[in-house]
């Protein structure tokens, strides 16, 4: 099925380039609430379209079981979907109760 | 095509982890073991199909459930200093 794989491969690279972008992002922002931001990019669309490449590999024949991988990877994504926003709000709001300032204004010297 | 995706995912876990020791605040590193994890569950799944064993999902579902509770955990024992107390601030005080 070689329409399956040219679709399989389109949505992990593309989620490959999120995962990169969104890691790239963390090393490079100048703090912790501008990093959120790019770690919920990796979160939500890196793994979403990984997960989603990878269920057009296994598909959904019934005589091979197949199915259940499918959905055990959508599974996964839907848990990914709903504990990446309450893991990134705990994180924002502890950091915030931990007196860490947002960068506010000019961010020139701002990089750590 | 699997081989691809691992050492993609391989990249973003380097990169994360690169942030996670270089700090500077305690919140930058638990940010950077968040998204380390999120990426070694799709690590973990991408391996299970370059290995021909889909079965390795359920690893990847488990250690989605484990790298969650730990990072509230380590959140609420940093903001509340204990893993039993409810947090001062609800309530109406934030």
């Amino acid at each position: 099925m070689v329409v399956w794989d040219v679709l399989s491969w389109i949505s992990i690279v593309g989620g490959l380039f999120f995962i990169v972008v969104g890691s790239i992002g963390v090393l490079r922002f100048p703090d912790v609430y501008t990093r959120l931001h790019a770690a919920g990019m990796t979160d939500t669309m890196g793994a979403g379209l990984v997960l989603i490449g990878l269920s057009f590999q296994s598909g959904l024949s019934f005589e091979s079981g197949a199915w259940l991988i499918t959905v055990r990877l959508l599974m996964i994504w839907a848990f990914l979907l709903f504990t990446s926003p309450i893991a990134t709000h705990a994180l924002a709001r502890a950091a915030l109760h931990g007196k860490v300032e947002p960068i506010r204004g000019d961010l020139e010297g701002g990089d750590s | 095509m699997f081989s691809v995706a691992a050492v993609g995912i391989g990249i973003g876990m380097t990169l994360a982890m690169i942030r996670a020791l270089l700090g500077p605040t305690l919140y930058d590193r638990v940010l950077a073991l968040n998204t380390f994890g999120t990426k070694t569950v799709l690590l973990i799944a991408v391996l299970g199909f370059l290995a021909g064993r889909p079965e390795f999902l359920d690893l990847a579902l488990v250690y989605a459930l484990i790298n969650f509770i730990g990072t509230i955990a380590v959140l609420k024992y940093f903001e509340v200093g204990d893993l039993g107390k409810a947090s001062e601030t609800r309530g109406g005080r934030a």
